[in-house]
């Protein structure tokens, strides 16, 4: 627990020093969801009843984006290296690094939602059910990108190669976000049902991500 | 009874790229030995050491470690001190030794001010890790070798960028090692100023 | 006292000491009237006592856009004459003029709350200043992501100017967008014919806020200063002492033997 606890505690701190990009996701869900009136339109109307896929969408993009580094720093300082060969399961590493991440970047996403809402003409209700599905929904995100992550150190060129890979793979999270916010907000669905299924995806995610991630790490090594 | 542990690889064969580096390599390493891997640029220095760390898989034979703690593996008895230096810059000195000591170690460490005060950088404790050159650096990425108990040390050009006094310093820590019972597993060009048996390959 | 000698940031520091209580003084004594006059000033017959959020909204909207003017002549100053003070007054007015938009932005939405009956409609002038906001805050993350201020300052002074260039066709093209969907904003934030009761106060105000930025920034200015002190004194304290010996030939017994 040691180990892990201190690869947590160093990742949000490098996060949050200079150079560290945590707030730079909430930044970019910002700038997406203040982008979207001018393609739609500044219909209040309109942009109530987008606004829970405007967040969602914005969510997904803030926290995939932010993700090809998760593992390419430390490939590229060796730091990987000495992670891959330590007494703890590169598994264990993996999921705490995805933690690490999570709280870094992921919850303030979920804790901008507040005020991004009030921009989209949310009512409390609305904002309230789309940051508790962002809140049950992000981890599940950087659980699955982890993957994608992961994959980017063998290919040397992470980015948008990542983000192709990855999207595809969080279309069923964005599905029942966005499915559980607008039954919360319009019904006619109760929320619980697709709410159970995204925190079911969240879990799911928690034991495929770092498997997959270690073993894509262990494989891609040279 | 408690063997004196030995690594030894037996009929180690690497493959790169789909280009065979060496082939059929034995070697046996005791405790306190330093074998010193030799050989021309593009010889596979860096690779064994990568294929002992685990950090490569191997095409054909076997490396262990026999009498040392029962159910790790070699990788796990091991430091690796690469090219590259594990360091954040970002995080200060104490941070990025404490952060591998308690990593790698799990409580199970010396104090960081020794190890720092052992390899010169004492002075350095509370600095981002940034603002070394890279001597320090290096001598850094020592300490960590210092910090956490380690049966095996494998280290790639370990005196590159350090100075002479550097240099020394450092063949002192190694002598200790040994004394201690330890193996070391060293790439180089150079000597390292401590009694090494040669293990020259690719020629 | 001559504008070269303002340049060395000792001078700077050592006459800024002297300076900056009496700027202080200034900016509580100004501010305080203003509030005092606004409070003195008349309901207005439509609007009522919210008015008055304009003495307060006004001001930082117009440091808003001033701050980045400011920020964009220390840029030229970076770029083009390698003011060794440019890129510190750059970096320094970042945040404050960020906060200043803040409030502009926060003010704007408290006053719309009974013009329209939401926190936030998408109004030509509100979006735009939303936009500056949200430039204030790339450019703080571009301060942010290198840790050498002097190679962060090129890249920073580069998107202060082409931000400055943008602004007016962003504004331009925000009033154009509004207008082609609402074709009468709710709203006019303080139109050109302000009674002279509102006015006084308005300008008094204006000008206190700007001896607050003045003061805030000479004061951020200080700090950057010392910052990069504490900065080039640890690299050396870093340098300082190198083991037990010089450090020289370090790597020439290696290559010998190579």
């Amino acid at each position: 627990m040691t180990a892990l606890g201190a690869l947590i505690r160093r990742d949000i701190r490098i996060a949050l020093r200079i150079g560290g990009g945590a707030l730079i996701g909430v930044l970019f869900f910002l700038t997406v969801v203040v982008l979207m009136p001018f393609a739609v339109g500044p219909d209040l109307a309109l942009l109530t009843r987008l606004g829970p896929a405007i967040l969602w969408l914005g969510a997904l993009l803030a926290s995939l984006l932010t993700l090809d580094r998760l593992f390419t720093a430390d490939h590229e300082d060796g730091s990987l290296d000495l992670i891959i060969m330590s007494r703890t399961p590169l598994e264990l590493a993996c999921a705490a690094k995805a933690l690490a991440h999570w709280l870094a970047a992921g919850l303030p996403l979920v804790i901008a939602t507040p005020v991004l809402g009030l921009l989209l003409n949310l009512d409390a209700t609305a904002t309230g059910a789309v940051a508790l599905t962002l809140l049950a929904g992000t981890p599940a995100l950087t659980f699955i990108g982890m993957i994608g992550a992961a994959l980017a150190v063998t290919m040397s060129r992470g980015g948008l190669l990542l983000a192709v890979l990855v999207l595809p793979l969080s279309i069923p999270v964005l599905i029942f976000g966005v499915a559980a916010s607008q039954a919360a907000i319009v019904g006619p669905l109760p929320f619980g049902a697709p709410f159970s299924i995204l925190c079911a995806l969240s879990l799911v995610s928690f034991v495929i991500g770092p498997f997959a991630a270690a073993t894509s790490l262990r494989n891609g090594l040279d | 009874m408690q063997l004196s542990p030995r690594l030894i690889g037996h009929d180690v064969r690497c493959v790169r790229g789909g280009r065979e580096v060496f082939s059929s390599l034995a070697f046996e390493a005791r405790a306190g030995e330093a074998l010193a891997v030799t050989g021309h640029n593009g010889a596979g220095k860096t690779s064994l050491l990568r294929l002992i760390a685990g950090l490569l898989l191997p095409a054909g034979g076997t490396i262990a470690i026999e009498g040392g703690e029962g159910e790790l593996t070699v990788p796990e008895q091991a430091h690796y001190l690469g090219h590259r230096d594990a360091l954040k810059p970002a995080l200060s000195v104490r941070e990025n030794l404490t952060f591998w000591a308690d990593f790698l170690g799990g409580g199970m460490t010396r104090p960081i001010p020794d190890c720092l005060a052992a390899v010169g950088i004492a002075h350095a404790i509370d600095l981002p890790a940034g603002y070394l050159s890279a001597g320090q650096r290096r001598r850094l990425s020592l300490a960590r070798l210092l910090a956490v108990p380690r049966l095996l040390w494998l280290l790639d050009e370990p005196t590159a960028a350090l100075d002479v006094a550097g240099q020394a310093m450092f063949a002192g820590l190694m002598r200790e090692h040994l004394a201690g019972g330890g193996l070391i597993v060293a790439a180089t060009h150079g000597p390292l100023g401590i009694d090494t048996r040669e293990l020259r390959i690719g020629s | 006292m001559s504008l070269i000698d303002l340049a060395n940031p000792t001078r700077f520091l050592a006459l800024t000491a002297r300076l900056l209580p009496w700027l202080a003084l200034v900016t509580v004594v100004l501010l305080g009237a203003g509030l005092y006059l606004s409070a003195l000033a008349p309901d207005d017959y439509q609007q009522g006592a919210t008015v008055k959020i304009m003495f307060i909204h006004v001001p930082n909207a117009w440091l808003s856009m001033f701050v980045w003017g400011v920020m964009s002549i220390a840029s030229l100053g970076t770029l083009v004459w390698r003011h060794p003070l440019a890129d510190v007054a750059a970096k320094a007015a970042a945040p404050i003029g960020a906060s200043f938009t803040f409030l502009a932005l926060l003010t704007g939405s408290l006053w719309g709350r009974p013009m329209w009956g939401t926190y936030w409609e998408w109004d030509a002038r509100l979006t735009s200043v939303l936009i500056l906001f949200l430039m204030y805050l790339g450019l703080m993350a571009l301060w942010r992501s290198v840790e050498d201020p002097t190679r962060a300052a090129r890249a920073a002074a580069v998107l202060t100017l082409v931000g400055a260039i943008n602004l007016p066709i962003i504004k331009f093209s925000v009033d154009w967008w509004n207008t082609l969907h609402q074709p009468a904003s709710v709203m006019r934030m303080g139109g050109p014919a302000l009674d002279k009761s509102f006015l006084i106060p308005l300008l008094v105000m204006a000008i206190g806020f700007s001896f607050l930025f003045i003061t805030l920034h000479v004061a951020a200015m200080r700090n950057e200063i010392l910052r990069r002190r504490v900065r080039s004194l640890q690299m050396m304290q870093a340098r300082a002492y190198q083991g037990n010996a010089p450090a020289s030939g370090a790597t020439s017994q290696i290559v010998g033997a190579a």
